[in-house]
C-alpha cells in the first residue's frame, strides 16, 4: 500500500511483455526443431524466426534503441528533440574521421578513440540544441531541424570520398552464455556497441525511475516550477540531459560506421533518427517500451529482407519493401491519444514569467 | 516568545514600480500572522523575498535573531522556511512520496529509498493530523488533499516557518475548516505561520495578529479581538467599503429567463445538469449557490449557448433559444455573460485592452464598416469604458494579460455591460480579485438589476450570494436542491443544502 512496485507494468506493458515472450519461445522452438523437407513449415518458419532474421532484427534495432534513449533523456527533462537524426549523423561522421585518422593504430585502440569521438560529436550537438532551446529560447522544433540540416550539410561538405576506414568491431562471444541454444547465438554473440546499447536500456531505466537524478529529471520535464521551488536547478538538468542524450545519439552514429558498415556514406542515418522518435512515442517515453518498439521496427526490416531473400513471388517486391514503413505508421497512429508526453516538454522554463 | 522571523525595512524596486516600500514584519514562534492586502499590494513580492525567489533592494531578514541572505528557495528551506504555494507545485503523475522527497531525496546505495521517505511522511501526517497517503498519485487527489501534501512537503524539510499563500482561494468551505484545524494543530506544536489572504472573515477567525499592506506599504496592524471586517477593509482599500446591498423592492417585472427540465452532460459524458427548472424575472438577482463542480458551470454554458442540452428548453424573453448558437443568445436573447474563467473565456490575454473591449461589438457599426474595422471608434469606446469602469491600465493599448486580476475583471465587466441587455449571467464575477474591485463590480451588478435587467449570479462564495441575491437557489450534484428568499436565508442552512441536504417540501424534485 505504501509503494506499488508493479504499477509501471500497465495493461499495455503486460501485453507487450507477453507478446515478446511468445516471440522468443517460438523462435527457440523453430530453431531447435528440424522440419520435414517440402512442408510449409520448413519453407516459411525460418524466414520469420530464423537466426538470420533475429540477428538482422537486433542489428537494425541497436541504432534505434540508442536514438530513442537520447529522445527519452531529452524529453523527460522537457526538451523536445527532433534533431536525433542530425546528432546521429554528426556522431557517424566524427567516428569515421577519427577512425581514418587512426588507421595506423592497433585496431581496438583506434576503434575506441573513434567511438569516443562519435559520442563527443553527439554531445556537442546536444549542447548546441540545449543552448539554442534554453539560452536563446528558440523554438525546439526549429532548433532540432537546424541540427539536422547542419549535420547533413557539414558532413557531405567535409566528406572526403577517398578516405577509407580500415576495420570494424567484430562479434564477441560471451563465455558460457553464448552456448545457450538460439539465445546465445542471437543475444550473447555480438559486437560491443550492441551489448552496450542493451545494457544502457537497463541503466537508463534504473537511473530514470530509481535515482535522485532521475526523479529530478522527470520533475523538471513535468512541472519545472515544482522542481525549482524545491531548490532543483531546472536548466542545469535540461542541459545535462540534452548533452547526455546527444552522446547516446552520437554512439548510434558510431555504431553505424564502426560496427555495422565500417565506412561512412552521405546521409547514412537514412531516417533512423526519426524512427527513433517514433519508438520514443510508441514506447511511451520509457526505456523498455522504446526498446520493444525498436525491436519491432527492426523486425519489420528483417522481415522485409528475409522475404525478399526467400524469393517471395506473387506479391510485388515493392509491397514487401513497404512493410517497415506501414508498421511504423500503424503503430504510431494507433497510439495517438493513448500515450502522454512529459507535460512541460518543449516549453521554455521562465522563472519570472511563471505565475 | 521568541521572534523567529524579523523583516526590517524591506524594499523592492522594479523598474518604474516600488513593490515593497520599507516593510517591517515580525513573526513569533507558535503564532499565525495574517498578511492582508488587495491584489498588487505587495504581499506576494514580500513572500517571494522571504522564500528566496527574489532579492530585496533594501532591508534585512533576520531568522532567529541572525541576519541572513536568501539567494534561492534552497537557502530559505535550509533556514527552516517552507512555502505552500497558491498554485500547487506538485508533479501530477508522480506519487505523494516522490513529490515530497523531490529535492530532499533519501538515497541508499545510489538508489531512491522510497520506503524510508514514505514512513517519514506517514509519521508526519499522523503527528499533524494531515491524513496523507504516501502511495497515492497526485492527479487522483482532491484539491484539499493536494494542499495537505504541500504542507507535508514543508514539514518534511523541517520547516519552522510556514508561508501559506492564499491557501483558501481554491478550497470548498468544508476544506477551509479542515485547513484551519490543521493550522491550529501546527500552531499548538510550535510552528509559526504567515497566512496570506484577502478574505476578512478568515483572518478574524484564525490569525493571532494582522498586518495590512496597501500599495507596497504597511497600512496598519490589528488583532482579531479588537478589529472588525469593516475596519480591516478600510485599512486594505484606504477608504470605507460597503459590501451589503438592499434586496430589490419586490417589484419584479416580466419573466426573462425561463429554463425548463434542462439536462446536460459534462465533457466526460456524465450527466452534469439534471432536470433544472430556473426562472429569472426582470429586476431581480437570482443567486445559484453550490460547491464548485455541482453542475453550475455546465448550466451556465447551456444558458449561453456554449454547450448543448440533452433535453429541456431555454427561452429568453419569450423566444425559444434551446441549443441555438452563442450569437443567437447574445443578439436575439440580448444576454451579457461574465464567464467564470476570465483567462479562458473572458478575454484574449495577448490583445490590447481596447481590442478586448470591442470583442463583443467589433462586427457592428460604428466599430466596423462593410467588414473593415474602424480603429478610432474602438479606441474612443475603450477610453470611455476604461474611465467609467475604473480599469487601471497604463494605456488602452496595454496588453490585457499584464493587468492585475481585478482590472482584468473590470475590463470584462465593462465590455459586457457596454451593450444593452435583458439578462445578465455573472459566473464567479469576483473570483480571486481584491475587495475594492469586488465592491465596484457588486455595485454595477446591483445597478443593472435596478435598471430592470434580470440577473443570474453564480458564485462559490456564500457571502457574495447572500449580499447580492434576492432569491437563492442551491445546486447539488446537478440538481436544484433548495430555493430560499434572501431574507430567510442563513449561512448554516445554505451550507447544509450545499452539502446535499434536501429542503423539506422540496424532496419531490
Amino acid at each position: 500500500m505504501i509503494t506499488r512496485p508493479w504499477r509501471w507494468l500497465s495493461g499495455r506493458a503486460t501485453v507487450v511483455a507477453i507478446l515478446a515472450i511468445a516471440f522468443v519461445v517460438t523462435a527457440i522452438w523453430v530453431n531447435t526443431t528440424t522440419f520435414e523437407e517440402g512442408t510449409w513449415q520448413a519453407q516459411w518458419l525460418p524466414v520469420f524466426f530464423g537466426i538470420s532474421a533475429l540477428n538482422f532484427m537486433l542489428r537494425a534495432a541497436v541504432p534505434l534503441i540508442l536514438g530513442a534513449l537520447c529522445g527519452i533523456l531529452c524529453e523527460r527533462s522537457g526538451i523536445v528533440n527532433i534533431g536525433i537524426e542530425g546528432m546521429m549523423l554528426a556522431g557517424a561522421f566524427a567516428g569515421f574521421v577519427a577512425k581514418v585518422a587512426t588507421n595506423h593504430w592497433p585496431l581496438y585502440s583506434s576503434l575506441s578513440v573513434s567511438v569516443m569521438a562519435a559520442m563527443a560529436a553527439g554531445g556537442l550537438m546536444g549542447w548546441l540544441h540545449a543552448t539554442f532551446s534554453i539560452r536563446f529560447r528558440m523554438d525546439q522544433i526549429i532548433s532540432g531541424t537546424v541540427l539536422i540540416i547542419l549535420a547533413m550539410g557539414l558532413t557531405s561538405y567535409l566528406y572526403d570520398r577517398d578516405a577509407v576506414a580500415q576495420g570494424k568491431f567484430s562479434a564477441i562471444a560471451i563465455p558460457y552464455l553464448s552456448d545457450i541454444p538460439v539465445l546465445g547465438e542471437v543475444l550473447f554473440t555480438n559486437p560491443p556497441i550492441t551489448f552496450v546499447a542493451l545494457i544502457l536500456v537497463i541503466v537508463v531505466h534504473v537511473a530514470l525511475f530509481h535515482t535522485r537524478w532521475g526523479l529530478r529529471t522527470r520533475a523538471v520535464g513535468e512541472h519545472p516550477s515544482a522542481a525549482d521551488t524545491m531548490g532543483v536547478n531546472v536548466n542545469r538538468y535540461r542541459y545535462a540531459n540534452t548533452i547526455l542524450g546527444g552522446t547516446l545519439a552520437g554512439l548510434a552514429g558510431g555504431f553505424l560506421v564502426l560496427e555495422a558498415v565500417g565506412q561512412f556514406q552521405e546521409g547514412m542515418t537514412a531516417g533512423r533518427g526519426f524512427i527513433s522518435l517514433a519508438a520514443v512515442i510508441f514506447g511511451n517515453w520509457t526505456p523498455f517500451g522504446a526498446m520493444a518498439a525498436s525491436m519491432l521496427f527492426g523486425y519489420t526490416q528483417a522481415l522485409q529482407n528475409e522475404l525478399l531473400l526467400a524469393g517471395v513471388v506473387g506479391i510485388p517486391r515493392q509491397f514487401v519493401s513497404m512493410i517497415p514503413y506501414v508498421v511504423t505508421i500503424i503503430a504510431v497512429a494507433g497510439l495517438v491519444g493513448r500515450v502522454r508526453p512529459p507535460a512541460a516538454s518543449g516549453k521554455v522554463y521562465d522563472k519570472d514569467g511563471h505565475q | 516568545m521568541n521572534t523567529v522571523l524579523d523583516l526590517q525595512g524591506i524594499s523592492k524596486h522594479f523598474p518604474g514600480v516600488i513593490a515593497n516600500d520599507n516593510i517591517d514584519l515580525t513573526l513569533h514562534q507558535g503564532e499565525i500572522v495574517a498578511l492582508l492586502g488587495e491584489n498588487g499590494a505587495g504581499k506576494s513580492t514580500l513572500m517571494n523575498i522571504v522564500y528566496g525567489l527574489q532579492q530585496p533592494s533594501e532591508g534585512e531578514i533576520r531568522i532567529n535573531g541572525n541576519t541572513v541572505v536568501l539567494h534561492s528557495p534552497g537557502d530559505a528551506i535550509a533556514h527552516g522556511i517552507g512555502m505552500v504555494h497558491q498554485h500547487f507545485q506538485l508533479v501530477p503523475n508522480m506519487t505523494v512520496t516522490e513529490n515530497i522527497m523531490l529535492g530532499a531525496e533519501s538515497v541508499r546505495n545510489g538508489l531512491l529509498n522510497r520506503k524510508q521517505a514514505a514512513l517519514r511522511i506517514t509519521e508526519l501526517s499522523q503527528r499533524y493530523g494531515l491524513d496523507v497517503d504516501p502511495g497515492a498519485i497526485i492527479e487522483d487527489l482532491s484539491v484539499g488533499e493536494r494542499q495537505r501534501v504541500e504542507i507535508v512537503k514543508t514539514l518534511y524539510r523541517d520547516a519552522e516557518i510556514l508561508i501559506l499563500d492564499e491557501p483558501t482561494a481554491v478550497l470548498t468551505p468544508q476544506e477551509v475548516n479542515g485547513l484551519f484545524s490543521i493550522m491550529q494543530r501546527l500552531r499548538e506544536l510550535g510552528k509559526s505561520m504567515i497566512f496570506i489572504t484577502h478574505k476578512l472573515k478568515e483572518v478574524l477567525y484564525i490569525a493571532d495578529r494582522i498586518s495590512v499592506l496597501r500599495n507596497g506599504r504597511v497600512a496598519g496592524h490589528a488583532t482579531p479581538a479588537t478589529s472588525s471586517e469593516t475596519e480591516l477593509a478600510t485599512l486594505m482599500v484606504g477608504r470605507e467599503v460597503n459590501l451589503t446591498f438592499e434586496p430589490a423592492d419586490n417589484s419584479t417585472g416580466e419573466l426573462i429567463l425561463d429554463a425548463r427540465d434542462l439536462c446536460a452532460r459534462d465533457d466526460t459524458g456524465h450527466l452534469a445538469v439534471r432536470n433544472v427548472n430556473l426562472q429569472v424575472s426582470a429586476g431581480e438577482i437570482v443567486g445559484i449557490a453550490g460547491v464548485q463542480g455541482n453542475g453550475q458551470s455546465e448550466l451556465v454554458e447551456v444558458l449561453t449557448g456554449l454547450r448543448r442540452s440533452t433535453s429541456g428548453t431555454v427561452s429568453i424573453d419569450n423566444t425559444n433559444l434551446t441549443n441555438q448558437p452563442p450569437r443567437a443568445f447574445t443578439e436575439t436573447g440580448r444576454i451579457c455573460h461574465i464567464p467564470e474563467d476570465r483567462h479562458l473565456h473572458g478575454m484574449v490575454a495577448d490583445y490590447s485592452v481596447a481590442d478586448n473591449l470591442a470583442l463583443n461589438s467589433y462586427r457592428n457599426e460604428p466599430f466596423s464598416n462593410n467588414g473593415v474595422i474602424n480603429r478610432s471608434a474602438i479606441r474612443a469606446q475603450a477610453e470611455t469604458l476604461v474611465q467609467a469602469f475604473d480599469v487601471r491600465t497604463p494605456t488602452i493599448e496595454t496588453t490585457a494579460g499584464s493587468l492585475s486580476g481585478g482590472n482584468q475583471q473590470k475590463m470584462v465587466v465593462a465590455r459586457e455591460f457596454s451593450r444593452e441587455s435583458r439578462l445578465l449571467i455573472a459566473a464567479q464575477p469576483t473570483r480571486g480579485i481584491d475587495v475594492g474591485s469586488i465592491e465596484f463590480i457588486h455595485r454595477r451588478i446591483v445597478a443593472k438589476r435596478d435598471e430592470g435587467v434580470a440577473v443570474l449570479l453564480i458564485s462559490a462564495e456564500l457571502d457574495e450570494i447572500l449580499s447580492l441575491s434576492d432569491r437563492i437557489i442551491v445546486m447539488y450534484q446537478g440538481s436544484v436542491v433548495a430555493e430560499v428568499n434572501r431574507r430567510d436565508a442563513t449561512r448554516e442552512q445554505l451550507g447544509l443544502y450545499m452539502a446535499g441536504a434536501q429542503q423539506s417540501g422540496n424532496a419531490a424534485q
